[in-house]
């Protein structure tokens, strides 16, 4: 292999890495309030992606983001409200299973109200075939825009996290929630701002990959797959190394796709995650103790 | 005496299947029966995961992945043809121990292959040994990490059928042959086995749900229900809580293997369908409609969910309904539809285990 | 009281509803019943969507027009959800319980394959919408399938390819049916034609971006890429193929036949060779071609009802059921096994996909012929000229 091949893998790894590692950011916002991993992430991505083609029909292309941030975020928050907050006995089993009725629901509505047909955002510069090229070798400029947009979130997220004091409270709440409650922290509401949030991100994230991607009603599944294998391989509740392990993950699975069929692609990023849970259940990037005491 | 009261609704339910099967053919409408066998076969997976979750307390999103290994495995064997390989010394010695046997398709075409027995052992074998070492580190995990990590198992078995040329990829294997257990007795999905297959199918599912009860009951049962209210506290009492939940792990993986093999013999095809997420979750919300910890529950809940959306009356609707019913009991009916309130108070165990 | 005149009314209602079903069924001829198993749902939604909505509409028309032989008929239409076992468990309903003259689909070849036999054995007609060449050979005299053959389709490519002077060729395939069947076509003709197949790779039909296996396609100095699916990846193979370089001619299968890929891809689509049955083309078909006035009419009855462009899919549901009305009507009959024989001996039948001919041992009726091979010029689909 010459240079500029290796670098067009790598671009091909960084490509399909950003994308994962933008949907893995919006499990850990609900995971670092919650504790609980929301199976149905992946169709918030879908819903926005959709609502901001449908709007950008009216709507130049920033609205239709903006609108349709919104009401994800909206959606989001109503799914906590009507579904989460009314489980009782909320053992980890019962939260999983919910999560995964919600994310059948979504799945279903949207294929009942924009139909099995495939759809996408127009680039957001140029167009379908115009490249940036580096080394020799091409990417395109959205897979630039998925990362840009990314790291903002994640330079959003973490002095949110770690500074402000809603973003404390929300932490404050997975840590122990009756410990925050007793702080005078609204814990309900915590949980309720937390989905808020991972929709309204997860609508943006859809959104910018969407012209990569392109969006179909049943995608949210596999995208999500491939988001919490990344948010685990980073470590649960950590941004910054879901980034970092998305990218990983997308060059160990272009390099895999260089040297053998393409169909162990898949099987070897599932093997990764196996292998993780099974030998450090903290991520790559996080604590051991933190993952034991969460894991429980 | 008491113990025996268990195996009432055994009985009761053997019975309920004997008066349905003079009904249907009393009224010319044996056909309910093939989607009546099938949802049998698909019970016999939600039986073992009910053991697993509502009793062990695990929860596994890849039981699909286990009816897949029980089912393909089969179907492989009892279809790829050895023909080529016919006069080699040790396809010749399977033929004359009768284990490989020669048959002819409805076409004509002669096909040398491994019949339904040896095949279903194999299945069984290599079931156990996959779940055994897929268990031995999986099991350790908790919470979300478990669901993580079977989930994990049920896309590499996804995987593999869709990209293994043996497994027929997208297409999935067809033309798998009848199931002769043994002479004049055959699991085989043509109208005129109907009822016989229909027998067989019943007979495979109380004989898991004798066991399954047995199992509750026993020592085993006990350790797993102190597993279930307090872990720390039954490790502390000596219960080597991992042993017993790799055992009832492998067994609930056995029966979704042994409803994979049938169903694959009854139905003559499987295809990649079977070991999807969507499959594996459908199997969880059975369980979970059932109530987690009730095997009856658990039994009908998947015969008559099965029954319905085998019969194609939720239509497009068929995930949809599955979903809204899994929330709707989420939200308002967390123990199941089918508690049954009054026995549970006479039982002397606390909750989380014996029903009716 | 109030409970009483409830019940007097519900007794009135149900007698009221007993009378009115008992004139209605006096009036009518009993209806013909025609099952039909499609992917509404699942993995193969793209084609079972737009052939329930053409069967529908099509079975509407017929019956509006006074049906068949006097008989209306009566479509019962079932989503398979693109599962085997629900195929099968669905075949054995219609055929044993409704008691059907034939089912239409299912649309995936898997699917077909599971229920090939239970459709031979039950006598029941069975006209596939599915592609692989295994539906039809051997031959089931119950079986039959409206699709034109891959194998056809791969001929034409490789004809194409013969002028243009390529030798060597990268194929890449969804790995759901359609591209499994077609990637064994393009394995199997290469040789006679020719042509090396440098690479073979199967993509994951969910795939969220193909550069990576185009980059190892280009590694291999192909003169010419060939994609064959039904899903996205094939707008998303020529817009990555534009993005990473690789500056050689591409060529779809006939599931590239839905004008939304071509808009999908964006300029990068254009270029883009690929064959394909006439209906797309309709409107630029010369008068005299015999499918011409009839595919317009499909066209405009679909999108006008739908809102939605007419795909070759729909049209392998349409085929269906005029070879199904077509023997019926030859038959004279209802009867399963002369609807049977006189499908086997309709010659010149015209469909969407082509001009059939049908044989005891050709059960597909369509040959090379049916195939235009058509490109990608602006935007639209035009016909091919070298």
């Amino acid at each position: 292999m010459n240079l500029p091949q290796v670098v067009q893998y790598c671009f091909a790894g960084v490509t399909v890495g950003s994308i994962y590692a933008i949907v893995a950011i919006g499990f850990n916002i609900i995971y670092n309030t919650t504790g609980i991993i929301n199976f149905a992430q992946g169709e918030f991505l879908i819903v926005g992606a959709m609502l901001a083609i449908s709007f950008n029909h009216f709507v130049p292309l920033p609205v239709a983001i903006f609108l349709a941030v919104v009401i994800t975020t909206i959606i989001g928050g109503l799914v906590e409200i009507v579904f989460i907050r009314q489980v009782r006995n909320a053992s980890v089993l019962r939260l999983v299973v919910i999560t995964i009725g919600i994310s059948i629901l979504m799945r279903e509505a949207m294929l009942h109200i924009w139909d099995e047909k495939v759809r996408s955002l127009p680039y957001f510069t140029g167009t379908g075939v115009s490249t940036v090229t580096i080394l020799g070798a091409h990417i395109s400029p959205q897979v630039l825009w998925v990362l840009g947009v990314s790291a903002v979130i994640v330079m959003g997220l973490t002095p949110f996290f770690r500074f402000t004091l809603t973003g404390r409270a929300m932490r404050a709440c997975a840590d122990d929630r009756m410990a925050a409650r007793l702080c005078g922290i609204n814990d309900r509401w915590m949980v309720t701002l937390s989905f808020m949030l991972s929709a309204g991100i997860g609508a943006l994230a859809g959104c910018v990959i969407s012209p990569v991607t392109q969006t179909q009603y049943d995608m949210g599944a596999s995208l999500a797959i491939k988001g919490f294998t990344v948010a685990i391989l980073g470590g649960l509740g950590n941004s910054m190394a879901a980034v970092a392990a998305g990218l990983m993950l997308g060059l160990v699975e272009a390099f895999v796709m260089s040297q053998f069929d393409v169909a162990y692609k898949e099987a070897v990023s599932i093997v990764i995650l196996l292998l993780i849970l099974v030998f450090r259940p903290s991520g790559l990037f996080g604590k051991r103790e933190i993952a034991a005491m969460r894991a429980l | 005496m008491t113990h025996l009261r268990r195996y009432i609704p055994v009985i009761a339910v053997a019975l309920g299947v004997i008066i349905l099967q003079v009904v249907l053919s009393g009224t010319r409408s044996t056909y309910y029966m093939t989607q009546l066998t099938m949802s049998a076969y698909y019970a016999l997976v939600v039986i073992g995961l009910c053991l697993l979750m509502g009793y062990a307390g695990q929860i596994s999103l890849g039981h699909a992945g286990f009816f897949a290994i029980g089912g393909y495995t089969t179907a492989v064997l009892t279809t790829f043809n050895l023909m080529a390989y016919r006069d080699t010394p040790l396809v010749s010695l399977c033929r004359s121990l009768g284990v490989v046997v020669q048959r002819q398709d409805i076409y004509g075409a002669d096909i040398l292959a491994f019949s339904p027995w040896p095949a279903f052992i194999v299945a069984i074998l290599l079931t156990v040994i996959i779940a055994f070492m897929i268990g031995l580190p999986v099991i350790r995990l908790k919470g979300h990490y478990m669901a993580m990590a079977s989930l994990g198992f049920g896309l590499i078995i996804y995987r593999i059928v869709l990209g293994g040329r043996i497994f027929g990829q997208a297409d999935g294997i067809s033309n798998i042959p009848p199931f002769k257990i043994i002479d004049g007795l055959e699991v085989n999905g043509r109208a005129a086995f109907r009822v016989e297959s229909y027998y067989i199918a019943w007979f495979v599912v109380l004989a898991a749900m004798t066991l399954a009860i047995n199992l509750v009951h026993s020592r085993v049962g006990r350790a797993l229900r102190s597993i279930h209210e307090n872990e720390e506290a039954a490790h502390s009492l000596g219960v080597n809580t991992y042993r017993y939940k790799l055992f009832v792990f492998v067994l609930s993986a056995l029966f979704a293997a042994v409803g994979g093999v049938l169903l694959t013999h009854y139905n003559g095809s499987i295809g990649p369908s079977e070991v999807t997420v969507t499959k594996s979750v459908r199997y969880l919300v059975i369980v979970a409609v059932g109530g987690m910890a009730n095997l009856w529950g658990a039994l009908f809940m998947g015969i008559i969910l099965n029954f319905l959306s085998l019969r194609g009356v939720f239509g497009s609707y068929d995930d949809a309904v599955f979903a809204i019913i899994l929330i709707a009991i989420m939200l308002f009916a967390p123990e199941g539809l089918l508690r049954l309130p009054r026995l549970r108070a006479k039982s002397p165990l606390p909750s989380g285990g014996t029903n009716g | 009281m109030g409970k009483q005149l409830a019940k007097v009314v519900g007794i009135l209602i149900v007698a009221l509803a007993l009378c009115v079903s008992v004139v209605a069924k006096a009036a009518d001829a009993p209806p013909i019943k025609v099952g039909a198993i499609f992917g509404v749902t699942g993995v193969a939604a793209n084609l079972g969507g737009p052939e329930k909505k053409t069967a529908e509409m099509l079975v509407e028309k017929i019956n509006k027009e006074g049906g068949v032989n006097g008989q209306k008929i009566e479509l019962i239409v079932k989503d398979s959800g693109s599962k085997k076992e629900n195929a099968v468990s669905l075949a054995k309903q219609l055929i044993e319980e409704d008691k059907v003259l034939a089912i239409i689909g299912p649309s995936t070849s898997g699917e077909t394959l599971a229920i090939k036999n239970i459709c031979q054995e039950g006598k029941t007609i069975l006209l596939s919408c599915a592609a692989a060449e295994d539906i039809v050979n051997p031959v089931a005299s119950y079986v039959f399938k409206t699709p034109q053959k891959d194998s056809d389709a791969v001929r034409r490519i490789f004809q194409v390819m013969k002028t243009k002077g390529i030798t060597k060729i990268g194929v890449i395939t969804s790995n759901d049916g359609f591209g499994i069947t077609g990637g064994k076509q393009l394995a199997n003709l290469a040789n006679l034609a020719g042509i090396t197949i440098a690479i073979s790779e199967a993509y994951d039909t969910q795939e969220t971006d193909l550069t990576g296996v185009l980059t190892k396609v280009k590694g291999q100095d192909v003169n010419a890429v060939v994609n064959w699916s039904t899903t996205h990846g094939q707008s998303m193979v020529a817009k990555n193929m534009k993005q990473i370089g690789l500056d050689v001619p591409l060529f779809q299968s006939h599931g590239y036949g839905n004008i939304k890929y071509v808009q999908e891809g964006g300029e990068a689509a254009n270029g883009t060779i690929f064959p394909c049955g006439r209906l797309l083309i309709a409107d630029i078909l010369p008068d005299n071609n015999p499918q011409k006035k009839f595919l317009l009419e499909y066209k405009k009855d679909y999108e006008s009802r739908y809102k939605e462009d007419v795909s070759t899919f729909g049209g392998h549901a349409y085929d269906a059921i005029l070879i199904l009305v077509e023997g019926i009507k030859k038959a004279k009959s209802t009867d399963k096994e002369k609807v049977r024989e006189a499908i086997e001996n309709i010659k010149g039948l015209v469909g969407t996909a082509g001009v059939f001919h049908f044989t005891p041992l050709d059960h597909n009726g369509l040959g090379m012929d049916a195939f235009e091979m058509l490109t990608v010029k602006d935007g639209k689909f035009v016909i091919y000229k070298n």
